[in-house]
């Protein structure tokens, strides 16, 4: 979508900055805030790149770099860290051959760290974008993976 | 045998969360219309006398709460009205239960609300991992607009009010109310100084009143059923009842929503299906990383504000973590700790330097060049140290934990 359309769903208020920044980093195929995307965010809520910038690096779910096209989130929070969690981790890692905060060649997926999901019940537990699959302590991450395209 | 006693969980399972026809034949949008016929002070009166307790984790008077919020300014062009919905401490899944299974009601709660301390804009700040209650609450949203139960003159009285979602993009401090405000304005997530507090300086200097989700589901059945019936519930200084989700070591983890006064051991082995694996018990961490360690001496203490609060250990979001034996406590902390340390949003030096400082703490205990005593009294100096001069909550929250620990582990820790 272009990105003027996606604009006009939105007031020019501050109170939707984080929603137009979550739709404008959706609508990018490579899952990112680009310079571009900055750039028309600030001139439309009529401020100033740096302030933009500086909202983009606080919070953990934008990103400054291109990502795949699936975000996998594991949790790593006490709960889930109890259930093994860091196993989970080194077995995406292994899967997948990428480290945390890197993508996959054929950049399908980003693997990202999370703090709670809230999805303690099913500990340990992670998103691969809009998903959650809990239970991970015994799956076999072939199968999961194999689903996304 | 103890029995689950649903409040805000009521119509869960009952109703298709996605019909607010549904909703409306189990009696849903009553209570809102009953309001709005009646005077605000009315609805604040019976809030107050309802005794309920935020749910947020504080625990402060709701009804209270309103009362300064609608008494801030007589003439104030623009009141507001939060529904926090940023659910993040760890352990804690009750408000994404009653967003997914039963928007309408928390919706309701917050319609009603926003009349008694007169806003006529009410937003929800929800975490923006929660896809499906973010679309659950859209709809919800939606549909009530269609049938008129939010906009103008709503049930042909002089009330208007809207309703908007704003999302969080992953801050747990963003759940902190004046962080929350700061972040609704489109900034980074860095805490406010309190005073002042919301009800007079909140959202752009206006006045602004800040719910936790089952706070606000709870208002509907009080209007409906009044605040006799509501403090016939619970315990005498925690009225009705709460949602308690428990995670780790249980057979049957899960969210169940009782009484306040159950007890850790009720909620435990009658509801959560005993520890697993046929082992012991060994602690439990009542309400979530910012809260406390227990062992076993308070399995029969009444959960409650105040019952706890006199065992050192706190209710918090009503987050139970369970740790049978065999499990490490210094593992558990220091999750914990890394946590806070994600956390910190390194605004103010005692919490930015503190939190690294306490795992390091951890480290050198870790490769035995502290001994545990030595390594227990470093944790507690630093952690009293950052809750005396850290700027926000956060930052007094690692004492939390380790307090307990010394409390009720000390050889074992
Ligand atoms: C670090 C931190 C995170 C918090 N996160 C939340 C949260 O996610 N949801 C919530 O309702 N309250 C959260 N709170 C508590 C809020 O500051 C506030 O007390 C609460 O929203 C008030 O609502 P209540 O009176 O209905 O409990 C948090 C507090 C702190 C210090
Ligand atoms: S206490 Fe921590 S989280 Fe709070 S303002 Fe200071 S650095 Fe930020
Ligand atoms: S601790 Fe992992 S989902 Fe809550």
């Amino acid at each position: 979508m272009e990105r003027s359309e996606i604009l006009k769903q939105f007031e020019p208020a501050n109170e939707n900055m984080l929603n137009i920044l979550h739709a404008l980093q959706n609508n990018n195929s490579q899952n990112y805030l680009s310079e571009e995307d900055i750039k028309i965010a600030a001139n439309y809520l009529n401020t100033t790149y740096s302030h933009i910038y500086g909202v983009v690096t606080y919070y953990t779910m934008f990103s400054l770099k291109p990502r795949g096209k699936y975000i996998i989130r594991v949790c790593n929070s006490p709960v889930c860290n109890m259930e093994n969690s860091t196993k989970v981790i080194e077995e995406i890692k292994r899967f997948l051959s990428i480290e945390v905060g890197e993508t996959t060649d054929d950049k399908r997926f980003t693997l990202e760290l999370s703090e709670c999901l809230g999805r303690c019940g099913k500990a340990p537990g992670m998103m691969i974008n809009e998903d959650v699959i809990g239970n991970l302590d015994n799956v076999d991450f072939k199968s999961i993976f194999e689903n996304y395209n | 045998m103890i029995q689950e006693k649903r409040i805000t969980l009521k119509n869960l399972g009952k109703i298709n969360p996605e019909s607010i026809d549904d909703y409306i034949n189990v009696g849903g949008y009553k209570a809102f219309e009953k309001t709005v016929g009646r005077h605000h002070i009315e609805i604040i009166d019976e809030m107050v006398k309802s005794s309920l307790r935020g749910r947020g984790g504080a625990g402060f008077s709701a009804g209270l709460k309103e009362k300064f919020t609608s008494e801030a300014c007589l003439r104030c062009e623009q009141k507001y009205l939060i529904c926090n919905a940023d659910e993040g401490e760890p352990g804690t899944f009750k408000d994404r239960i009653i967003m997914e299974n039963d928007p309408h009601l928390m919706l309701e709660g917050m319609l009603i609300a926003a009349y008694a301390i007169g806003a006529s804009k009410a937003y929800i700040y929800i975490r923006g991992e929660y896809y499906k209650s973010i679309d659950r609450i859209n709809k919800a949203i939606s549909a009530a607009k269609e049938k008129g139960i939010i906009g103008k003159n709503v049930f042909g009285s002089a009330f208007s009010v809207d309703v908007e979602v704003k999302l969080g993009a992953g801050s747990y401090l963003c759940g902190e109310e004046l962080t929350l405000l700061e972040s609704l304005e489109g900034k980074r997530g860095y805490p406010r100084i309190k005073p002042p507090y919301p009800a007079e300086y909140g959202l752009y200097g206006k006045p602004t009143l800040i719910n936790n989700v089952e706070t606000l589901a709870t208002i509907p059945t009080i209007i409906e059923k009044g605040s006799d019936w509501y403090t016939s519930l619970g315990t005498e200084n925690s009225p009705g009842t709460k949602i308690f989700t428990i995670s780790g070591d249980v057979n049957k983890p899960g969210y169940y929503e009782t009484e306040m006064g159950i007890t850790l051991r009720e909620l435990i082995y009658e509801l959560a299906g005993g520890i697993k694996d046929g082992k012991a018990f060994y602690a439990a961490i009542l309400g979530g990383a910012a809260g406390t360690f227990v062992n076993e001496s308070v399995l029969d203490t009444p959960m409650g504000f105040d019952t706890l609060k006199e065992k050192g250990a706190v209710l918090g979001s009503g987050a139970i973590m369970v740790m049978s034996e065999g499990r490490s406590l210094f593992d558990m902390t220091n999750s914990i700790l890394e946590f806070f340390k994600h956390e910190s949003c390194g605004k103010c030096v005692p919490c930015r330097i503190g939190m690294p400082q306490l795992l390091h703490i951890m480290e050198n205990l870790k490769n035995n060049k502290i001994g545990r005593i030595e390594a227990l009294d470093l944790l507690l100096y630093e952690s009293e140290f950052m809750a005396k001069s850290s700027l926000c909550p956060l930052g007094q929250s690692p004492i939390l934990p380790i307090k307990s620990l010394k409390q009720y582990f000390e050889n074992e820790f």
